[in-house]
């Protein structure tokens, strides 16, 4: 805990209280910053000691209109002294910069509640455009909830007077003050922020001097101000010891790809198109240059995958990311690859579909996608990360997979998890596990489809090996020559050897970890992002004392050997989704189990009360 | 892993190792069977090791190249040979890469990879066959068929208008644009030879015969009996001149237009166009002319080839920040320890 000396006094005249975890959301207009207010507040957060998870939303339109409920952007926080699942259920603390924030949000706020309000952003023409006929903030409207109104929007100006910054520039700082506010108001280190501060806006000093004057204010305001008789505290979490950093899904998702190649000590290159939420990892990769890492923002989704299945037949880690839109594009080329057995990566950042969809939002309802959808018999592995963070060893692991066996590999993430941020253990580079390269250089009984007998990968030859010159393609080609065949007994021996390749994937699966007993009344079954709030829902059942325990799957093609087992041993399965039940029908018609589902496509995450509110029902029915 | 230095050394290629143990099965009197013997003439000279050449094509009869090349090769995905091209020339610019590809390929299906590999520069030697039909279907009208086309997918003639594809070349600012024809086995090796000492991307038109579904779409430019008349030869320094009697060019009109003219009665063969292979304006004009149909190059410039650029960026990075080291750059930002 960090305060500044000279405010130390002041601040003792106050109460101050503990609390276990706090869940704040920001909501704003989306020029007003949000979402990097958030970021800043997560990063004092995570400093603080405290476990953390994020969920930003924001619209999908750049810049929709001011002041409408089309334009909020919001970003929630949950920091804790307990380990954290999820970025919470219903906040306890809204801050809503203008009425269009407060209507949109207001509704999840927990009663009793902290409203923290703009005074300047509920003027007569916002009020106007949220639906308002009166403002909320006056007309006892909102009592169950503490309401504070605080004029930032005038501090700022007033604390930035001297300063000749135009009107306009100078009411942009106000979210640093609703930061310097909120940080004193939980006791986080402010430091953090000044020196972003400094690094941010190195290249215009006015600015630097700006926000931080804001962001002081609006801490300071917090100490002296009567409206706030109690200032809270969260104790940092219990963590396992070692290094930390923030990271995004995304971001752990480029960092994986990247550490991968580089312990395959193979370039690393990415074909991608931009899309949302998955620009990202584009973006990210793209600053590794001196990595070797190559990224091509090709014509279009289906130039993106074939320039990396190209930069496989080469020799490098092809990868390419996308999100189901764009993954739709690229199926013909993912099926190329299934058919020439060469190592590639899709990672389909999921968002709410089908079509457009919502850009925007969160879903999980592309594992009919990647598993099924390309003409054909067309098996792959799929993967799917869990938390932001793991998106890191997801990453590694398909990377890992696609060369072992020569096949491309779908890695699922969305965009809950592309966006939202959680503390990192950072690996030493060391400790990863190898991933060993094998080209194929000699000429002596080289055939371009031989198979090894264990993985029953082929070959892989990079085109500038004497000798070894061949042709693959797309047509059906013949067991161990790879010459081009129609013999039918042929095409059904391939079919299934392909099939059996990716079979054997399961060999490299480890023993599926169950959260809770190893036989009980429920087991509820995941895969992605619904992690956390799986978690979280099961360990309060299982406070209850009912016998629950949780399986999330990393591996969802081929699934793990002992799933069936697992599922054997509990009378009931649920598997809550964010889609129409795709992991529910895949385990029915897999192990002939009555597994009941759990969904929501809302394009939100689930709330830990939603799946704990299911468990207690079955349990009860 | 291979050695240039070494197998540059090896025996003197021929045109044998170039030819792979597949059977060829274009049919009969298929253009593509002479396209295919000029470029296995061609890449025994270039003194390029075997195993540094990769084909890569789309679908269609065209596309079946690469396995008749005993070199690397890769029978893709319809119309995307030029996208899996590029990722392989960014990332192994050591080797050779040509696209093998058709009027439908290149054009219908694949056109949009075929403008941005050529508008990036990207040095890969695109060889379009343009038969001006779908052969491989089974004669459904194209891209380059000329409006009214009867096929069968177009019994009351196509309403389409065709493509230029030394248009289409030119308007992306290809750096080497050419046409030639499958059965000028000279002149194509020429080109193949010339293409392949082009250090950036080329786009080559042939016109090719498909004698099933479209027979003869080309005979007036291939007949001995009339392409004299019909054919202009683009050779850089030379005046254009064509004919028979190689009594006819094409000038500059005073209104800025090409002019065909006899020479005679006052024309002289100093009032013709020279040639000028680096003059973009100039290929853009002949780009359009029909009457007769330029054969040759019409264009070539050198800038800076994408694969080099981007190896550039590489390079200049890790000067900047040295080559990466992961464990710092897991590292990098806020990070805290947890005892």
């Amino acid at each position: 805990m960090t305060v500044p000396a000279e405010t130390a006094v002041a601040a003792a005249a106050k109460r101050r209280e503990q609390r276990e975890s706090v869940v704040i959301r920001f909501a704003g207009d989306s020029g007003d910053g949000m979402q990097l207010t958030g970021m800043q507040f997560t990063t004092e957060s995570a400093l603080a000691g405290n476990d953390i998870g994020t969920l930003p939303d924001f619209p999908a339109e750049i810049r929709a209109p001011a002041g409408t409920l089309a334009g909020v952007s919001g970003f929630q926080l949950n920091f804790s002294s307990l380990e954290v699942y999820t970025p919470g259920d219903n906040p306890d603390v809204l801050v809503a910069m203008n009425p269009a924030a407060l209507r949109v949000n207001i509704g999840d706020l927990k009663p009793g509640g902290i409203l923290l309000a703009d005074q300047d952003g509920f003027d007569a023409g916002n009020l106007k455009k949220a639906g308002y006929a009166a403002n909320p903030l006056e007309d006892g409207s909102l009592s169950k909830y503490q309401v504070i109104v605080v004029d930032m929007t005038g501090m700022t100006l007033k604390v930035l007077e001297d300063l000749k910054l135009s009107n306009k520039v100078a009411s942009r700082c106000k979210n640093f003050f609703a930061l310097g506010l909120c940080s004193w108001l939980y006791s986080r280190p402010i430091e953090p922020t000044l020196k972003w501060i400094e690094d941010k806006f190195k290249k215009t000093p006015e600015l630097v001097e700006a926000n931080a004057r804001v962001l002081k204010a609006g801490y300071h305001y917090g100490e002296t101000t009567e409206l706030f008789a109690i200032q809270y505290e969260v104790k940092p979490a219990r963590i396992a010891p070692g290094t930390y950093r923030n990271v995004t899904g995304n971001s752990a998702l480029a960092l994986g790809l990247l550490a991968a190649a580089e312990k395959a000590g193979l370039p690393l290159f990415l074909g991608s198109y931009p899309i949302t939420p998955a620009s990202d990892i584009l973006h990210e990769l793209s600053l590794y240059k001196n990595f070797g890492v190559y990224t091509f923002q090709a014509e279009d989704e289906i130039a993106g995958v074939c320039s990396a299945l190209g930069a496989a037949f080469g020799g490098a880690i092809g990868v390419t990311t996308s999100s189901g839109p764009g993954i739709a594009l690229k199926q013909e080329a993912i099926n190329l690859a299934v058919m020439v057995e060469l190592p590639l990566v899709i990672c389909n950042i999921q968002r709410g579909g089908p079509s457009t969809g919502l850009p925007t939002k969160t879903e999980q309802a592309d594992l009919y996608q990647a598993i099924f959808g390309r003409n054909s018999d067309s098996p792959l592995p799929v993967l799917a990360a869990a938390t932001p963070s793991d998106c890191f060893p997801a990453a590694y692991d398909a990377v890992r997979i696609a060369i072992k066996y020569m096949t491309p590999v779908i890695l699922l993430s969305d965009g809950y998890l592309a966006n939202g941020a959680e503390p990192w253990r950072i690996p030493r580079f060391e400790e990863l596990s190898p991933i060993p390269v094998q080209f194929r250089t000699e000429t002596e009984g080289f055939f371009p489809y031989l198979r090894d007998p264990e993985t029953l990968a082929r070959p892989w030859v990079r085109p500038g090996t004497p000798g070894l010159e061949h042709r693959i393609g797309g047509i059906e080609k013949e067991d161990v020559t790879g010459h081009i065949s129609y013999s039918p007994a042929n095409h059904e021996l391939m079919t299934r050897a392909r099939a059996r390749k990716v079979e054997a994937v399961a060999q490299d699966i480890p023993p599926t970890a169950i959260r809770g007993d190893q036989a009980g009344d429920l087991l509820v079954v995941g895969w992605g992002s619904t992690y956390g709030a799986i978690a979280a829902a099961v360990d309060d059942a299982r406070a209850r004392g009912k016998k629950v325990s949780q399986v999330h799957l990393r591996y969802l093609n081929p699934l793990p050997p002992d799933l069936g087992g697992i599922l054997r041993r509990f009378k009931t399965i649920l598997v809550p989704e964010m889609n129409m039940g795709q992991l529910l029908t895949i385990l029915r018609a897999t192990y002939l189990v009555d597994a009941v589902g759990l969904n929501k496509i809302q394009g939100q995450p689930f709330k830990v009360s939603e799946i704990a509110g299911k468990i207690l029902r079955l349990l009860e029915g | 892993m291979s050695d240039t230095t070494v197998a540059a050394a090896a025996p003197k290629l021929t045109r044998k190792d170039f030819v792979s143990d597949q059977d060829v099965r274009w049919c009969p009197g298929c253009g593509d069977y002479s396209i295919l013997a000029q470029v296995q003439k061609v890449m025994p000279e270039l003194g390029l090791p075997r195993e540094k050449f990769v084909f890569i094509s789309g679908i269609g009869c065209s596309s079946r190249f690469p396995y008749y090349m005993n070199t690397y090769g890769f029978h893709s995905i319809h119309g995307r040979a030029a996208a899996l091209a590029t990722g392989l020339k960014i990332s192994r610019p050591d080797l050779s890469v040509w696209v093998v590809t058709g009027d439908g390929d290149g054009l219908s299906i694949g056109g949009n990879h075929l403008i941005h590999t050529l508008r990036r520069n990207v040095g890969i030697k695109i060889l379009l066959f343009n038969n001006r039909i779908y052969g491989l279907t089974k004669g459904q009208y194209s891209p380059t068929s000329e409006v009214g086309k009867v096929t069968k997918s177009t019994p009351l003639g196509s309403v389409d208008y065709p493509f230029n594809p030394i248009a289409v070349a030119m308007g992306v600012d290809a750096t080497f644009v050419a046409r030639t024809v499958d059965v000028e086995a000279k002149h194509l090796q020429d080109i193949l030879r010339r293409v392949y000492e082009h250090p950036g991307g080329a786009f080559i038109e042939i016109l090719q015969n498909c004698n099933i579904f479209n027979d003869g779409a080309w005979e007036p430019l291939t007949d001995k009996g009339t392409k004299a008349d019909t054919v202009l030869l683009l050779e850089h320094g030379k005046p254009l001149i064509f004919g028979k009697n190689r009594d006819k060019g094409v000038r500059l009109g005073s209104d800025g237009r090409l002019q065909v003219v006899s020479l005679g009665n006052g024309t002289q063969e100093k009032d013709l166009l020279v040639h000028d292979e680096t003059h973009r304006p100039l290929a853009y004009m002949l780009a359009h002319l029909e009457n007769p149909t330029p054969i040759g190059v019409f264009h070539t410039s050198t800038r800076p080839t994408y694969e080099d650029a981007v190896g550039r960026q590489l390079e200049a990075a890790r000067k900047r920040s040295g080559v990466g080291d992961v464990n710092t750059l897991f590292n990098r930002g806020e990070t805290w320890v947890v005892q």
